[in-house]
């Protein structure tokens, strides 16, 4: 038993380091020179540490700005949509609309589109606005989209709020807003929490609309600068490993910070 | 859900009149919420479907040409072979992950969480780190691991002394699909298996210990005790990893741009080439309309199974 039970423990442990090799292989080359890579290939350790590949990375692709514009633009979403998942939430979870239950399958509906259906008139109708080419455009869309989902969320964590404690608040006097801002917003803020990491993970993360919205260098997110160089096989072997290496480190960053918030609200993750 | 509070019982109903009046005062709350919903995505996905009527290179006045574009769609081969690819991609998104994660879920629950639980969380966020990136980055990862001349995959088969084994992993018509599912998987599978340890929490031991005590076999118990209480999680993990195989756009962008000889074009990336690379805006639009009809579809039907199976 207690053999069986280490077997399946090392078979487990293997797994995941065949899980992680490709992480490790990431970091050995992105350090290493390009006359070592071409000498010794992509398995050998790197022969001294060569930074040199990541810096002309960095600076070819201006990562900083990169970096910048996904922040600027993952964070408003995350922040926005959080705010009008909750005030939306309030509505249909706490002041029970009638016609509710059908706004909210609405929402529900709203999160399963493809992006592919909405991609060509959010394209059109940017240009038409002036909107095209701006973080934006890409900032509203996202917080269309995230709040789909946190509505949709909210409504039903909401609709089991106490009533007494809103009841109370009532009775002290509170206005609606008040009661929303003041009793609403500070008992719901572990759920809410979670959704603002997740909301920033999943816009950080997001390609296909950032893509098509975003031309100009100035303006473009980590994963859309990645992904067109990658798109165009114009990187030689140390510049992709390079690449690489610079869009997994906020992913690690944001796990690493975020841990906790990720397990405990992966069953609010599930349902999107 | 842990974050949920428990519903205390409801107070008794107000009378009609005030209720309407209260119902009122709410719906300024809504104006945010359901004006971004209008314009972000009602009014795009009604101009999408309008769009698929007509044949239209995205400027000018489009024509209108009735179903034509949907006619041609179902005769295009391209599309039947995109649709075939994408069946693939939910194997290796859906069905496989699912799979795996219930088999290493329970062997990290039963084997490892009672005795070692710091290294049970290790593994779990080992499997789970794929999940944090965005696609595009492991797009990139894999792009450059599965290189036929300088990646690391072929590097190994020659290490290894397995020279002929070597492929253009994802150049070759014959390799580029599996090649791709590999990735996916490696991918997806964190997914399920946080979730499915997560709903094995829930599960009540005695269940196992009456299991064991008929002698059930640890297969026996995985599909006649485990399966069974956690299949609201097996639900939600096959719907969202299903739809979310028929989205797949950026892991193709990035690793094969839906070739060679779109063996590995999905509709979704049909879709695209036919927005803007080929300017032929009323087929692509026809293209994503059928692709959420499907989503949409396949939504309901599962919905609908699960409130089934559960009285």
């Amino acid at each position: 038993m207690t053999l069986r039970r280490n077997l399946v423990l090392a078979l487990l442990v293997v797994l995941a380091l065949v899980t992680l090799f490709p992480f490790l292989l990431v970091a050995l080359n992105a350090v290493k020179s390009p006359a070592d890579y071409a000498a010794n290939g992509p398995l050998g350790l790197p022969e001294s540490l060569h930074l040199q590949g990541i810096v002309d990375f960095w600076n070819r692709v201006d990562f900083g700005l990169k970096l910048a514009n996904s922040t600027v633009i993952a964070g408003s979403v995350a922040v926005l949509a959080v705010g009008v998942s909750i005030v939306t939430a309030y509505a249909l979870g706490i002041g029970r609309i009638r016609g509710r239950l059908w706004i909210v399958a609405v929402f529900l509906l709203a999160n399963l589109m493809p992006q592919e259906v909405l991609v060509y008139p959010l394209y059109y109708l940017a240009k038409e606005v002036g909107l095209y080419d701006t973080k934006l455009a890409v900032i509203i869309i996202f917080t269309a989209v995230q709040s789909a989902f946190g509505t949709y969320l909210l409504a039903s964590v909401l609709a089991t709020f106490p009533r007494e404690i809103l009841e109370a608040a009532r009775i002290d006097g509170a206005s609606r807003w008040q009661v929303l801002w003041r009793v609403v917003v500070p008992i719901s803020w572990p759920t809410l929490s979670v959704l603002l990491v997740f909301f920033f993970i999943w816009t950080w993360n997001e390609f296909f609309i950032p893509m098509i919205m975003l031309i100009s260098n100035d303006n473009q997110t980590v994963p859309v600068a990645l992904g067109v160089l990658q798109g165009q096989r114009l990187m030689d072997a140390t510049a992709q490993s390079a690449s690489a290496l610079l869009g997994i480190l906020p992913a690690v960053v944001f796990f690493l910070i975020f841990q906790r918030t990720l397990t405990r609200g992966i069953a609010v993750g599930a349902i999107r | 859900m842990a974050l949920l509070t428990k519903a205390p019982p409801r107070p008794p109903a107000a009378p009609p009149g005030r209720a309407r009046r209260r119902d009122r005062g709410y719906l300024p709350y809504l104006i945010p919420g359901v004006l971004l919903f209008v314009v972000v995505i009602a009014i795009p996905l009604g101009m999408n479907v309008a769009i698929s009527f007509t044949e239209w290179q995205g400027v000018g006045s489009p024509d209108w040409v009735g179903l034509e574009q949907y006619r041609t769609l179902f005769a295009d081969e391209t599309f039947w072979i995109s649709f075939r690819n994408n069946l693939a991609l939910i194997v290796a998104m859906a069905v496989v992950p699912t799979f795996l994660g219930l088999l290493l879920a329970t062997a990290l629950f039963d084997v490892v969480s009672k005795r070692h639980p710091r290294t049970t969380s290790t593994l779990r966020a080992a499997f789970y780190l794929p999940q944090v990136l965005p696609a595009v980055v492991a797009g990139v990862v894999w792009g450059w691991i599965l290189h036929p001349e300088y990646g690391s995959a072929n590097a190994l088969l020659r290490f290894l002394g397995l020279d002929s084994w070597t492929q253009n992993w994802l150049g070759d018509e014959n390799t580029a699909l599996l090649s791709v599912m590999a990735v996916l998987v490696w991918i997806q599978l964190g997914y399920p298996l946080v979730i499915f340890m997560a709903g094995l929490q829930r599960v009540d031991p005695e269940l196992y210990e009456a299991a064991e005590l008929d002698g059930a076999s640890w297969w026996q118990r995985l599909w006649s005790v485990t399966v069974p209480q956690i299949r609201p999680e097996v639900f939600v993990v096959l719907l969202t990893c299903t739809i979310a195989a028929l989205k797949s756009f950026d892991k193709i962008f990035v690793l094969t741009r839906g070739g060679p000889g779109g063996s590995t074009n999905t509709p979704s990336y049909f879709s695209f080439q036919n927005f803007f690379e080929k300017a032929n805006v009323g087929y692509g639009a026809a293209i994503a309309t059928v692709l959420t009809a499907i989503i949409v579809g396949l939504t309901f039907l599962f919905l609908r199974a699960q409130s089934r199976r559960e009285p």
